[in-house]
């Protein structure tokens, strides 16, 4: 594969990774206009195939980059899009920390963790709230997430056998012709 | 109660092994559910403000909210390098599993019950996630950060407003209410 198409896809995912806030979501859009319309890298029902792949992988759903770079330009790509997409926020998350390091000690970087804890905790229903909306939940979906809610704040509960049982159960159902979706 | 054999030092060897684990598990989202499980409650190799100040901290900062979370716990566990081990462990095993995966598809397609089973997977990531704020949620003292809590989750997630002008408004209020809180409590074990 050509250099420059490396050179285009940091191009594309550095500057991506520095207005990425709030992770994945916030620059899905921007991505697929870049990698459908702007560079033509793919077409936009391969853009969607990448998607889906990407829903169905483990790990952070930005790892789509990687599925981009590797559609543009092979394995490579797939490198550089996962550079570019994560060492520019990295090194900032880093630089910032090593600052609160520095000043472990001080009371109000004490007030500081204390008052940013009521903000996590709205921001992780607010999470909860909009993968629900994303993935276009229906009543098999609320109901597991409530019971695996419910079943998890038990501190012995495993969340492997826990989320690995919601994926038998929706199997069931699917080949039993009641899919959820 | 943690299990003893949990309670060791986090060496970073155990640090790229329990990173390495979240990230292959983690289906769908969930990951600071993960985290906080694994980090806070079973390991306590942080404890549950300073995990809950990375969390707000990693949204707020551009990148993905599970990434920056997981550079700083590596940071704050073992420095520079351990939020390389971190970032790594996480990102590395899921990026070979997502090409894989990508190549199967190209040759066979799709296959609609892993895509249904893979649903209810990322259904229970949910409740893992609500699990985390509950669990968060009982240890806050007074009024004042649950209607902090409340104005976020309803502006963010109800309402649908831009998260971080949300976030940078509410911070300072919540950060002031922190400070009068801990001295009161302060005074009161003074008198």
């Amino acid at each position: 594969m050509a250099p420059d198409r490396l050179l285009a896809l940091v191009l594309v995912f550095a500057p991506l990774s520095l207005v990425s806030l709030g992770g994945g979501p916030s620059i899905f859009a921007e991505m697929q206009r870049q990698a459908v319309e702007v560079h033509g890298w793919m077409t936009e029902a391969e853009f969607v195939d990448l998607f889906a792949i990407s829903r169905g992988a483990p790990g952070p759903g930005s790892l789509i980059a990687a599925l981009v770079g590797w559609k543009a330009a092979g394995f490579p790509g797939a490198v550089a899009a996962a550079l570019a997409l994560y060492l520019p926020s990295s090194l900032l998350v880093c630089a910032v920390g090593v600052l609160g390091r520095r000043h472990a000690a001080s009371p109000l970087r004490a007030a500081i963790e204390r008052g940013l804890a009521p903000v996590a905790v709205g921001l992780i229903f607010a999470g909860a709230l909009a993968l629900l909306r994303a993935s276009e939940a229906g009543v098999a979906e609320v109901a597991t997430a409530v019971l695996a809610t419910l079943a998890l704040l038990h501190p012995r509960a495993s969340p492997v056998l826990v989320l690995g049982a919601a994926g038998l159960v929706f199997a069931a159902l699917g080949a039993a012709g009641l899919a959820p979706r | 109660m943690p299990d003893d054999a949990l309670r060791s030092p986090a060496t970073l060897p155990a640090l790229l092994a329990v990173f390495v684990r979240m990230g292959m598990v983690s289906f769908g989202g969930g990951l600071s559910g993960w985290m906080h499980r694994e980090i806070v409650e079973r390991r306590r190799w942080m404890s549950e403000e300073r995990f809950l100040a990375a969390l707000a901290l990693g949204q707020v900062l551009p990148g993905p909210n599970s990434v920056n979370l997981a550079l700083q716990i590596g940071l704050h566990l073992r420095g520079g390098i351990g939020a390389a081990a971190a970032g790594i462990g996480l990102l590395g095993p899921p990026f070979l599993v997502i090409l894989a995966l990508a190549l199967l598809y190209g040759r066979y397609g799709g296959a609609a019950l892993v895509n249904t089973a893979l649903a209810g997977v990322a259904a229970a990531g949910i409740g893992l996630t609500c699990a985390t704020g509950v669990r968060a949620a009982r240890r806050m003292r007074g009024v004042g950060p649950f209607g902090i809590a409340a104005a976020v989750f309803v502006a963010v997630g109800v309402l649908k407003w831009p998260m971080v002008p949300v976030v940078l408004a509410v911070i300072p209020p919540s950060v002031a209410l922190a400070w009068r809180s801990a001295r009161q409590e302060r005074e009161r074990r003074g008198a």
